[in-house]
């Protein structure tokens, strides 16, 4: 019997359940999947968000803006790479330039001090390799680069180093609430008792927050697809270069990302099938054009990731939290891309909603707590080739110590994809046409396992 | 800084090998190949078919002897091949490399590149649909059958129609793998027809021309392509083949000047680069030559080599052979000026050096995805298409 248990191992239920840790609670993580931060976490668009274009006063952007500081102060000494690049917002015709100051004062009101509008010629002077009809500019120094896969890894890493048990492919089929614990129930039959339940499910969250007989919000999916360009194009980009949000979606941005890639992306489609994480012809072609006229360089370069992510958006623009103390149980749903900057803000918020709804805890001392250091993923950051190791992978420079270590880790990778998430290994431009065998041998060696199952043949 | 060796090879493949063998053989002190991986030989490691040595060696034999057989004959004439030493940036004249005991820095009289082919990986090609496990290359197919003896699936598509990808169906094949389908975009097969009855043909593989991949299905493992005109074959493999693009990194990033099309460090006849000392061959500047071109390059910019060595001779400019449509890119090669058309056509190539014309072939059909090559007119400034 558990304290708690995470329904949902993305970046938030991870960072929830790292939190839950630092108390003296006994605390379960379950994931539907055979990793944490496999689904929507691995495909966000990688920003630290200053919240500065949030809805002011709004939760998401009272918990984006704490988390903001949060993160930033955690990452370092977590191994989590982060770029201070900063961003431009781009206007590109006259009734967009003419909607800068009212994000500047957005920006005000959401106790974002730094931002400033700019000139046409000052953005050019910022980013010269922009496309032309560029009509002004407002830049956000403290939007910065993140690295959004070693992020739940690390918090699951510490959250399983003081004491919580993460158990993969649970998905929760049913739940059972009685008057002093509830039972959750996967669909392989295998079954948690816990006094509390946090769901943390992303993009099922309406689901689970319908077995336990709560409505309020549907998910409805939103894809959104992004290309991933060769690492010789990042010199074409110092920042993000954001669009000017309409009404309808914040549209698509050019960013650096930690790994030395240039990202081009999100497209915002609604759509039903919550497993859709399929690229499409039109999604790709949206992007090549908008790409072509932000950054016409890039289109020269090649490209080493196309992929698509589900925004677990809702019909509300805001955050869905809620506690229900009857049923022991608080939800967190409708966390879009901004959870990945608000994760351990609403870690914290977490913690405070079980205590409104009867959690007493107390709080470990601090030599009881383990803490956990990631090999950094960043470019920008000292990697394991540097010094010294057989490098397996050559475009992404991964020595066969990291691949190792990543299959032999407190939150042991089982799949290529896990692999590449803790590694970047084959995340390159050759896309394996080197190395994926010898990886996949490799990895057949830490584990045991047949190298068939590591090529996902089994 | 006094460099540490005369000359700095990348790559131990063909190329970079019979360089390597060739300089020794011309009595050049210090000859380094920098291999990143952990044994030589380059691509022909893992093509286990004959076809390797006819025009460097006057024999046949297969991928995996051919590279065994250089390899041998580097060490025997006092090359020094460095195993696992990737070079990472190639600055003012410095190679910074990486490898098992830390990184290291070089510095060499001469440089050459010689860092090879690779095929577009599906990502680069921009094919939606889910990403599932089962979308390989030629490269990582022959490498999971040939050196890890794996099989790979049960059915497979194979995207392109060229010379690699009938060597892909024989893979595939050997392997215990049916191949379901030929795809390729341009209206017919791009091989030669005895390559195609012994593979395609032998294994009664359909070729579906004019079409493309639309979809790739399948959330974990690949079950099925969907292609441009809607049709949709089953299948649990799908090998991206051909498309080749250099391997051209460390040619960027020594600020090398590019073809556009090829994607290629642009050279002149004697693989000379824009930059003094440092010269490009092989797969590098021709995507893709059969593996005894890019070895006779390498044994042929030897003699450049030596000019550089020992008269400090480098010419005044280097210019790219122009081109137009429908002919692709062209640069020089050891067996004359290689090029490609971008599609079928037919007529004659005109060779220009200046304004003089040197040479018209005959008429014919090019097909495109084959190397062509103009022999005895290396220097030459310009090819063109006469209808």
């Amino acid at each position: 019997m558990f304290d708690v248990a995470v329904v949902g191992g993305g970046v938030v239920g991870c960072a929830v359940a790292r939190e839950l840790t630092r108390h003296r609670l006994t605390v379960a993580l379950l994931e539907a999947r055979n990793d944490v931060g496999a689904g929507t976490s691995k495909a966000n668009t990688a920003i630290l968000h200053t919240g500065f274009d949030a809805v002011p006063g709004s939760t998401e952007a009272r918990l984006v803006a704490r988390g903001y500081g949060l993160l930033s102060a955690y990452a370092p000494a977590a191994g989590i790479s982060v770029e201070a690049t900063g961003a431009v917002l781009v206007a590109w015709d006259d009734e967009q330039a003419a909607n800068l100051p009212a994000l500047a004062e957005k920006a005000v009101a959401n106790e974002y001090m730094d931002a400033e509008v700019i000139d046409a010629h000052a953005v050019r002077q910022l980013e010269p390799n922009l496309g032309d009809g560029v009509t002004g500019g407002m830049v956000v120094p403290g939007e910065y680069l993140i690295d959004p896969w070693t992020t739940p890894i690390a918090f699951a890493t510490e959250a399983v180093l003081n004491g919580c048990e993460l158990l993969t492919r649970f998905d929760v089929a049913r739940c059972a609430v009685g008057s002093e614990s509830t039972v959750l129930t996967a669909t392989d039959g295998r079954k948690v008792q816990t006094r509390y339940v946090v769901n943390a499910a992303g993009l099922y969250g309406d689901t689970l927050h319908h077995l336990f007989g709560h409505a309020g919000f549907t998910i409805r999916p939103r894809r959104g697809e992004l290309i991933v360009f060769d690492k010789l194009a990042r010199p074409l980009l110092q920042r993000t270069i954001l669009p000017v949000p309409t009404a309808h979606t914040k549209g698509v941005l050019v960013a650096p990302t930690v790994f030395g890639n240039i990202m081009l992306g999100p497209t915002a489609d609604e759509i039903e099938d919550r497993g859709a994480t399929g690229s499409t012809r039109t999604g790709i072609d949206t992007l090549l054009a908008k790409g072509h006229r932000i950054l016409p360089a890039l289109m020269h370069e090649e490209v080493t990731a196309v992929y698509a992510g589900l925004r677990a958006a809702t019909e509300h623009s805001d955050y869905q939290l809620s506690a229900h103390a009857e049923s022991r149980y608080v939800c967190l749903g409708g966390i879009r891309s901004t959870g990945l900057t608000s994760s351990m803000a609403l870690a914290e918020q977490t913690v405070a909603l079980l205590a409104s709804i009867g959690l007493t805890t107390t709080m470990r001392e601090a030599d009881e707590w383990l803490s956990a250091r990631m090999t950094p993923l960043g470019e920008a950051d000292e990697r394991p080739y540097q010094r010294g190791g057989a490098v397996v992978c050559q475009c992404e420079r991964v020595t066969a110590g990291e691949i190792d270590a990543a299959i032999t880790s407190t939150v042991p990778a089982n799949d290529v994809d896990g692999l590449r998430r803790r590694t970047r290994v084959l995340a390159g431009r050759c896309q394996g046409f080197y190395c994926a065998a010898n990886v996949c041998a490799l990895a057949a060696q830490s584990d045991g396992r047949a190298m068939s199952e590591w090529m996902g043949l089994q | 800084m006094t460099p540490d060796v005369d000359v700095a090879i990348v790559g131990a493949g063909p190329a970079g090998l019979s360089a390597a063998i060739e300089l020794r053989r011309r009595g050049v002190g210090r000859v380094v190949v920098l291999e990143r991986e952990q044994v030589a030989g380059g691509i022909p490691r893992h093509t286990a078919h004959l076809g390797y040595g006819a025009r460097d060696l006057h024999r046949m034999t297969t991928g995996p002897r051919y590279a065994a057989l250089l390899t041998r004959r580097a060490e025997k004439a006092g090359v020094e091949i460095q195993l696992g030493r990737s070079v990472q940036s190639f600055v003012g004249g410095q190679l910074f490399t990486t490898g098992a005991s830390g990184q290291s820095q070089i510095q060499a009289h001469a440089v050459v590149l010689a860092t090879g082919v690779r095929e577009r990986p599906r990502a680069a090609r921009l094919v939606p649909g889910d990403r599932p496990a089962g979308v390989l290359t030629t490269g990582s197919l022959q490498q999971f059958t040939t050196l890890h003896h794996q099989r790979v699936g049960t059915r497979a598509v194979v995207v392109g129609a060229e010379h690699v990808s009938f060597s892909a169906v024989l893979t595939l094949a050997h392997a215990g793998c049916k191949v379901a389908a030929m795809v390729t975009a341009l209206p017919r097969h791009q091989t030669y027809a005895p390559l195609r009855i012994a593979t395609a043909g032998r294994h009664r593989v359909p070729i579906h021309t004019g079409v493309t991949v639309a979809e790739i299905v399948g959330r974990s493992r690949v079950e099925a392509v969907v292609l441009t005109d809607g049709r949709r074959i089953e299948c649990d493999t799908i090998v991206f083949t051909g498309d080749w693009i250099p391997d051209h990194e460390l040619a960027r990033s020594a600020g090398l000047p590019m073809l556009s099309i090829a994607k290629s460090p642009i050279i002149d006849d004697g693989w000379h680069t824009e930059q003094s000392g440092v010269f490009a061959i092989g797969n590098l500047v021709h995507p893709a030559e059969t593996a005894d071109v890019c070895a006779l390059d390498g044994r042929a910019v030897a003699e450049h080599v030596m000019d550089w060595l020992t008269l400090g001779r480098w010419p005044a400019a280097v210019a790219p052979i122009n081109v137009s449509s429908p002919i692709a890119w062209a640069a020089a090669s050891s067996v004359g000026v290689t090029f490609r058309v971008e599609q079928f056509v037919t007529g004659s190539i005109e060779v220009s050096s200046g304004s003089e014309v040197r040479h018209r072939t005959k008429r014919k059909q090019w097909i495109p995805n084959r190397a062509y090559h103009v022999k005895g007119f290396t220097d030459c400034s310009e090819l063109r298409f006469r209808r």
